[in-house]
């Protein structure tokens, strides 16, 4: 039996083994240090934390302007207020300047508990996924978690960590392994379906694929803790060598991890007849000032860059029919 | 240049930006231009010729939307040509609609949010506290943004961490988009809040050069307690016709209207 142990534990060790490494490293909550678990790192370096009181939307702003002071800052809160109640402040003053700020929500998913629906955040991988350049990851163990914190320290830019309250087990050994952005771990092999997760699904999805082997049919297993970017070789990979992507996460599967997965699928260049779909849209950037015509034609909403597309997918040999 | 000279020029600057972007923030601009003007020409510790000094005194415009009033100084201050005004919210300029540090050189932190800015400036208040370094941060916040609860989750903050290193301003010119803020809501009164918030407050007319500069003498010489200055402004001031009209809180001047706002600005220096 594995040791269990939840995320969040391990990202109230993880600052404090980071603290040690990093000066100007602040941690900051939002009177959640109990809970989120960021009291282990306050033990540890009072003077290095700030308590904002029950206020998401002010810490994050203290958060970036601590950011724009050259500082390493970790911002704290159940997914819910992090993510959900501050998502604007992320949005405008933490992202569109591309500070430095690390969120952690904890507390994420239907394991929350017994604190039903309003503190269930079953959002938060949509919402952060939706913001240009945030890179989001949803670690599966305690070992994987520290990982991530390790990465998103030393990533110039903003980041949001999901955790989770439940005690899961610890799967990988601790210090075993590292995580950088768009990363995956495939963890068991199989030639009919791939079973795709993000988060602490390591149990469910060896039950799958048990209950599936009696059936006499095999599984690959696919750790994804990068929501976004997500893994397109692994996903890529997937597909062609088993046809079919099962995800799981513990949110709702419209606008998280599923999706996420979907539209890397649908961009798979499969069997070389071209991708499922095309996106036309802004490609995760923030936009600026113009007219609107003229900002619709900088972002490639003009009929010529959408057919240069639907060629280069299509009939890539007819592109330079366009140039007439 | 003197500071009454540099805020006649920044609002003859915001004028002829705004005439040429066809869209932004008149009103507002104008009601905050003689805070700005003195902030930057005599009050902070800054370098246009190394716009990101460690030691800079830091500025944030809480209300984002008087973009043109910011630029203006910064442009006057030698951080950009004084030319480029013109470009202002252009597709290829770097003067957006509303501040962005990572377009601008000067401008400390993107804004535009209303309720966001002033919770930047206590982040970084709070670093020169923590890291034991000397420099002050001054912020303006629009009495409209008043009814935004951030700001009030701020100010509980800066008292509460004692940033007695923060200097917000409250352009209080009573006008938002939809009327007076009396009508859409009542938010007076304002120093009796701040001052419930923690903050040493002072109360000027903020188009009077002297008591800008004597309120921001008791700000730097107050410890242990962040000051927020009331300060009552007229908004749209310099341009009669704009003067106490809400409807030129969102409006560009038409070319007859920029001529007569051209002409006033230069009699009246």
């Amino acid at each position: 039996m594995a040791e269990l142990k939840a995320t969040r534990d391990a990202y109230g060790e993880g600052l404090v083994e980071l603290a040690n490494e990093y000066s100007n490293f602040y941690v900051l909550d939002a009177d959640l240090a109990k809970a989120t678990k960021t009291i282990t790192f306050k033990k540890q370096y009072p003077e290095r934390f700030i308590d904002c009181g029950i206020a998401e939307g002010n810490m994050i702003g203290v958060a970036a302007g601590l950011a724009t002071c050259g500082n390493i800052v970790f911002a704290s809160s159940f997914a819910m207020f992090a993510a959900g109640r501050a998502f604007e402040q992320i949005r405008n003053t933490v992202a569109y300047p591309h500070l430095n700020v690390k969120i952690v929500g904890t507390h994420s998913g239907l394991t929350v508990g017994e604190d039903g629906a309003t503190h269930q955040c079953l959002e938060d991988l949509g919402l952060m996924r939706t913001i240009p350049g945030m890179i989001v990851i949803n670690p599966s163990d305690a070992t994987q978690m520290k990982a991530a914190l390790r990465f998103a320290v030393e990533h110039d830019g903003p980041v949001y960590i999901r955790g989770g309250r439940l005690a899961v087990p610890v799967v990988y050994p601790e210090g075993s392994v590292t995580y950088t952005a768009g990363q995956s771990y495939r963890i068991a092999e199989g030639n009919d379906v791939t079973l795709m997760f993000c988060g602490h699904f390591h149990e469910l999805t060896a039950q799958v694929k048990e209950l599936l082997a009696s059936v006499g049919m095999t599984c690959r297993i696919v750790d994804m803790p990068s929501v976004k970017p997500v893994d397109n070789k692994a996903i890529e990979d997937a597909l062609k060598d088993t046809g079919l992507i099962v995800t799981f996460e513990d949110h709702n599967i419209n606008g998280g991890f599923g999706s996420a997965v979907c539209e890397a699928a649908c961009e798979v260049d499969f069997a070389r007849k071209g991708p499922a779909v095309i996106r036309i849209g802004v490609e995760d950037a923030f936009g600026k000032s113009g007219t609107p015509a003229e900002l619709m034609e900088k972002y490639g909403f003009t009929a010529e860059a959408v057919c240069r597309k639907i060629l280069a997918a299509k009939a890539p040999e007819k592109l330079s029919l366009l140039d007439r | 240049m003197n500071t009454e000279c540099m805020a006649k020029e920044m609002r003859k600057l915001i004028l002829t930006s705004l005439y040429h972007a066809k869209s932004g923030h008149p009103g507002g601009s104008l009601s905050c231009t003689d805070i700005l003007a003195v902030l930057y020409n005599e009050e902070m510790n800054l370098d246009p010729a190394d716009p990101k000094k460690a030691d800079r005194d830091r500025f944030v415009l809480s209300k984002g939307h008087a973009a043109p009033a910011l630029y203006a100084a910064l442009a006057l201050k030698g951080y950009f040509p004084a030319e480029d005004m013109v470009t202002l919210r252009k597709i290829d300029s770097y003067l957006e609609g509303h501040p962005s540090m990572k377009s601008t050189p000067g401008v400390d932190i993107s804004t535009g949010s209303l309720g966001q800015g002033i919770s930047t400036a206590c982040g970084m208040a709070l670093s020169a506290k923590l890291r034991e370094e000397n420099y002050r941060v001054y912020a303006v916040l629009g009495d409209g943004e008043l009814e935004e609860g951030q700001v009030w989750e701020a100010m509980m903050f800066a008292a509460h961490y004692k940033l007695d290193n923060l200097c917000v301003f409250v352009d209080l010119n009573g006008l938002q988009i939809d009327g007076t803020t009396a009508e859409v809501m009542g938010s007076d009164p304002v120093p009796d809040k701040m001052r419930a918030f923690g903050l040493n407050v002072i109360e000027i007319d903020g188009h009077d050069y002297d008591a800008i500069r004597a309120a921001l003498k008791t700000a730097r010489e107050t410890k242990g307690q962040p000051t927020c200055v009331v300060a009552h402004t007229v908004k749209g001031k310099g341009v009669s016709y704009m003067e106490n009209q809400c409807d030129w809180h969102g409006a560009a001047p038409k070319q007859a209207e920029y001529e007569i706002a051209m002409k006033e600005l230069e009699n009246n220096g």
